[in-house]
């Protein structure tokens, strides 16, 4: 038997409930208003550059990124600054925001809005990566660091891999999936701009073997492309996990605390390259991205091509969601995304899904006492103890938990996941990570 | 529109829960509940149900009214001790003794040190070597299967471990106790005295396989427990096989294959990590086998996984996993 | 027999003489000379090892009084919350010093959303931790700086002073609270504050911190400080500042004249341990009535 890839330890198989899997790519109607908050990225917040009043183009720049780990953020609509105020965001935290109203469709005139397919890649390795930072993107699988730092290789480093991230192994959600299927020339020559910018010869894209039309279709364009090739990786969660992702795809081990350039090797997500071919190849910047919207009691699940800032709610009343059985609405997939307290929160670049559990669903079950099965332990992708790393991030012992590795942990939720004792593993274990973290960053100074 | 729910990360959950690991262990020990139930009669029945009820009347009382706690014998948790407690005695046992092991094996070994999860020793195994040290009398006397379904006397016997330890001790060879000893089908099927859990090889290894099919249990305990017997028997006889006998009535006689697959695979004390367990597995085996041969009492499983169990923190110490990015 | 018996008591004599004569060598090899000063301290301390003096038990605290007292001269900034006045006029008797007298201190709660006043509009179903929740999302009131009601501060309270109340949703302290800090340092919004507990233990104090604007503080909440700043025009005293569309007010200056707790109009701030007063409508009511009554 021929046994697929994937990374070595750990992992869980949720059910997947790929809902939208068949539903085409949808453009959202323009909303009337779009609230933009300024701190989308990972990093720091983006600094404002427009006042009240001003009349904005679609992807006219209107906040610029000036820290190192920061990214520009542009508009997503043509129309009027309403105020720059704080909103209150998907956490119910407020944050500041700038609030367009939508007037017209207007593009600003650098973007090329043709439909035909540039192949042919002009730009130097330079222009790649400050084109890269003016357009102001970032990592659309949901982690959204901004991508022209990753573009930047470290002096004394050197890059060896491209891989290229269409694992999607969330469940429910279908956003890159469908991608993959829709632009998949597109993609390939963001790989090729993204193995110029980065000097590599080799590009690997990871899907998961639960879309083989995804894996047929991009193997087929790979032929004409020296370098690029499809890796058909088991299904697996957390597969879409950059370590794991490289340990599956070439066989490398990131070593602990370190960043995959260690092993000569940059990932990013399929999203992201075809980003970049559209804001190299047609210098459009990041405005809209494609976000799914599924769940069990969601009447149609779509994939819809939407700006950023348009309310969650618009989203989900296209979608035909059914409010009165809607328990909890996710940002995100079931396992890693966040719980929104409200759903006039607006989508941001990092929104790859919008997942509505029913009440049913959303419960945590009853907590029981830890029966030491081990079974978190055999999950942990990352070869952690969560049950101890929970334990003592509970009861305070942080230097146990930095003895044990706790900031490796990259929040998968496997070992909440499988726990029959339902207990909030992840939740203690986030908690002592950001414990941890602040202690070493306190001895340091 | 409802109240939005608010959690951190993971929104999903696996459908396994303490609730079902629990009543997957019953329904794994049901086929060999029932040959038990065929050979000897309703005295298994009766004395299976006694362990049962007072388990779980015990845990219930003590939850609630000595530690003043929400009682939680819905998970299932203290009909698997009750349970294996009643596969670990003989159908003969009478029935107060079965109550006092079961009030020792929930009192003591489980709820003393808190209850569910945090209990050291396998409270089944506690509540056997209670009973057998208090009332050894009673508790090897084995009934030999009955003739008569209905019928609560049976007539007692020794099992093939004591007759094999007691002749050897003699002075016999082994090829000398043969013909007194069951053959290996009878042992296999079931048609032999013995405890009410340990008769049927087959029974055992039918629920010990679908445990590993609903993933309660995996396969590193049981077959590095079974494995190291094998092997270590295995060397024995080879030296001597007029003295040490075969591997194959090691596994097939006694507690051997009820202690390897249901007993020492208890998730609360076994270690954690798969390399833990293979360790855990193989001292279990020697232990058995030491005792076996070269202890006082013919049968050395309980013992053997009960002194294991007292090990398991130090295992879960020593051996953890491997971290990604070490390699 | 006897010589049986009388061997075993030989060996065990000796055996013990032997492990004396050791034990005492070792005991004189490893003397560690301490200030007999720490023992008398550590004696009249209460035992309490909660942390509240910024030591890691009382041993430490007696160890720094007696370091502080050698170098300084002083036992100044050195405090007992626990002891309070007796136990630091003991210490400070036991080194010849004398102590300042220092106001007892008490927790005091500055929240009085809880589930009344600001109800839930999400339901939280996580690990029982505010400090996880803080970091999650803003409440299920939706203030973000008020009490999350998971009982953080009632884990740290090793005195049995402070408990949550499940019907309000927020913690409540009692007399046992002997200020140790533990519930402040415990609460990730920064809730608690220990202030002073005030002649007769009337005190008064905003409870709310909540740093929004009026508009969307009082949204989410019917006893948030809007920041209108009425207390602050009408104290006499200068006690109230405001910042950050909040008032403070500094239990040093304030005299206790309760003229702040009637004018607020969101009755964010609390009066506690003052007697009844006479209600208004009442005293109207009754001048009515006796006029009525003239005129009949």
């Amino acid at each position: 038997m021929n046994t697929l890839k994937t990374f070595r330890i750990g992992g869980v198989h949720p059910a997947e409930n790929k809902f939208s899997e068949n539903a085409a790519i949808e453009t959202l109607a323009l909303p009337k208003q779009v609230i933009v908050p300024l701190g989308q990225n990972l990093g720091v917040a983006s600094k404002v550059q427009v006042k009240k009043g001003d009349e904005v183009k679609v992807g006219q720049l209107i906040a610029t990124g000036e820290a190192f780990i920061s990214a520009n953020l542009h508009s997503p609509v043509s129309g009027k600054i309403l105020k720059i105020d704080e909103a209150v965001d998907a956490s119910g935290y407020r944050r500041p925001a700038v609030f367009i109203e939508v007037v017209d469709d207007i593009w600003d005139e650098s973007i090329d809005r043709t439909p035909q397919i540039i192949h042919e890649i002009k730009l130097s390795k330079q222009e790649i990566i400050q084109r890269i930072k003016s357009c102001g993107l970032v990592g659309l699988g949901g982690a959204t660091f901004p991508t022209h730092v990753k573009l930047m290789v470290p002096e004394g480093k050197k890059a060896e891999f491209l891989i290229i991230n269409g694992v999607e192994c969330e469940p429910y959600l279908t956003s890159d999936h469908r991608m993959m299927l829709e632009k998949p020339e597109e993609i390939i020559i963001g790989i090729k701009i993204l193995m110029k910018a980065l000097e590599v010869d080799k590009a690997i894209i990871g899907i998961e073997n639960n879309k083989q039309d995804a894996i047929s279709k991009l193997s087929e364009i790979c032929k004409k492309h020296n370098g690029v090739s499809v890796q058909p990786l088991k299904v697996k969660y957390p597969q879409g996990g950059e370590k794991q992702l490289i340990k599956a795809t070439v066989n490398r081990e990131v070593p602990s605390g370190k960043l995959p350039i260690e092993v000569g090797c940059v990932v990013q997500n399929v999203g992201t390259a075809f980003a970049v071919y559209e804001a190299v190849q047609k210098n459009k910047p990041l405005f809209e991205r494609i976000v799914t919207v599924t769940g069990k009691n969601i009447l149609k699940p779509s994939n819809f091509l939407v700006r950023i800032g348009t309310s969650v709610t618009d989203l989900l009343e296209k979608a035909g969601w059914q409010p009165e059985t809607a328990g909890k609405v996710i940002n995100g997939g079931p396992m890693m995304g966040k719980s929104l307290s409200s759903i006039e929160a607006p989508i941001v670049k990092g929104t790859s899904g919008i997942l509505v559990l029913n009440s049913n669903e959303s419960y945590r079950e009853k907590i029981n006492p830890c029966i030491r099965c081990g079974k978190c332990i055999t999950v942990c992708p990352m070869g952690l103890e969560p049950y101890l790393l929970a334990r003592v991030s509970e009861t305070g012992m942080f230097d146990i938990a930095e003895g044990s590795h706790i900031l490796d942990c990259i929040e998968c939720g496997s070992c909440q996941f499988t726990c029959p004792s339902a207990r909030p593993l992840l939740d203690h274990i986030r908690l002592g990570k950001g414990k941890v973290a602040h202690i070493i960053r306190t001895r340091k100074n | 529109m409802n109240k939005l729910t608010l959690s951190g990360s993971p929104h999903v959950h696996s459908e396994m829960s303490v609730k079902s690991v629990m009543w997957g262990v019953v329904i794994a020990l049901a086929p060999a509940f029932l040959v038990s139930l065929w050979y000897f009669g309703i005295s298994a029945l009766f004395i299976t149900a006694v362990a049962i009820i007072s388990c779980v009347l015990i845990e219930f009382l003590i939850q609630k009214y000595l530690l003043k706690e929400e009682p939680s014998i819905s998970d299932g948790s203290a009909v698997v001790t009750g349970l294996l407690l009643a596969f670990n005695v003989p159908s003969s046992l009478p029935w107060w003794e079965m109550v006092i092991g079961s009030l020792v094996a929930i009192g003591i070994a489980k709820m003393s040190f808190g209850g569910l999860g945090k209990n050291i020793f396998n409270p089944a195994l506690v509540g056997r070597v209670f009973l057998l040290i208090s009332f050894p009398v009673d508790m090897t006397s084995w009934p030999v299967p009955a003739q008569n379904f209905f019928s609560l006397d049976a007539i007692t016997g020794p099992t093939a471990l004591g007759v094999l330890s007691e002749g050897i001790d003699a002075g016999k060879t082994v090829s000398e106790l043969a013909t007194i000893l069951p053959d290996y089908s009878n042992m296999f099927i079931g048609q032999i005295g013995g405890s009410l859990g340990e008769v049927s090889a087959i029974a055992l290894l039918i629920g010990g396989f679908y445990m590993l099919i609903r993933k309660i249990i995996t396969w590193h305990i049981p077959v590095s427990y079974i494995g190291t017997v094998v092997i270590f028997t295995g060397i024995m006889w080879l030296i001597d096989p007029a003295r040490y006998i075969d591997p194959v009535f090691h596994i097939l006689a006694g507690g051997l294959l009820l202690g390897a697959i249901y007993m020492a695979t208890d998730m609360v004390s076994s270690p954690m990590t798969y390399k833990g367990m293979i360790i855990y597995g193989v001292g279990c085996g020697v232990m058995t086998v030491l005792i076996r041969v070269w202890g006082a009492y013919p049968e050395g499983v309980s013992f053997a996984i009960l002194i294991m169990n007292a090990v398991t923190p130090l295992i879960n110490k020593g051996f953890k996993p491997v971290l990604f990015g070490n390699k | 027999m006897n010589n049986v018996l009388l061997f075993a008591l030989l060996a065990l004599g000796l055996l013990s003489v032997a492990a004396a004569i050791i034990l005492y060598f070792v005991a004189q090899k490893f003397k560690v000379i301490e200030d007999p000063r720490i023992d008398s301290v550590d004696e009249v301390l209460p035992k309490a090892n909660c942390g509240g003096c910024g030591f890691a038990g009382c041993r430490n605290f007696a160890e720094a009084t007696i370091r502080s007292a050698d170098l300084n001269k002083s036992i100044e900034g050195l405090n007992c919350p626990v002891g309070g006045n007796n136990v630091m006029k003991e210490v400070a008797a036991i080194l010849g010093l004398t102590a300042d007298e220092k106001d007892p201190l008490i927790a005091v709660i500055r929240c009085n959303g809880g589930k009344k006043h600001s109800p839930s509009k999400v339901q939280y179903d996580g690990a029982t931790s505010c400090a996880f929740a803080h970091n999650l999302f803003a409440g299920e009131g939706g203030c973000p700086n008020g009490c999350l009601g998971l009982g953080d501060c009632e884990v740290s309270c090793n005195f049995d002073a402070l408990f949550m109340n499940h019907e309000t949703g927020l913690p409540e302290v009692n007399d046992k609270c002997v200020a140790c800090g533990a519930c402040v340092k415990a609460c990730p919004r920064f809730i608690i504050e220990m202030r002073p507990k005030g002649k007769k233990d009337r005190r008064i104090f905003v409870s709310c911190i909540n740093t929004e604007k009026g508009g969307p503080a009082k949204k989410n909440c019917s006893v948030a400080c809007i920041g209108c700043s009425k207390c602050f025009q009408v104290c006499p005293y200068e006690a109230i500042t405001m910042a950050n569309n909040l008032a403070y007010i500094d239990p040093v200056k304030c005299k206790l004249c309760r003229k702040c707790v009637e004018v607020c109009p969101t009755d964010a701030i609390h009066e506690l341990n003052f007697p009844p007063r006479k209600p208004k409508t009442e005293t109207e009511v009754t001048t009515t009535n006796s006029t009525s009554e003239s005129l009949a």
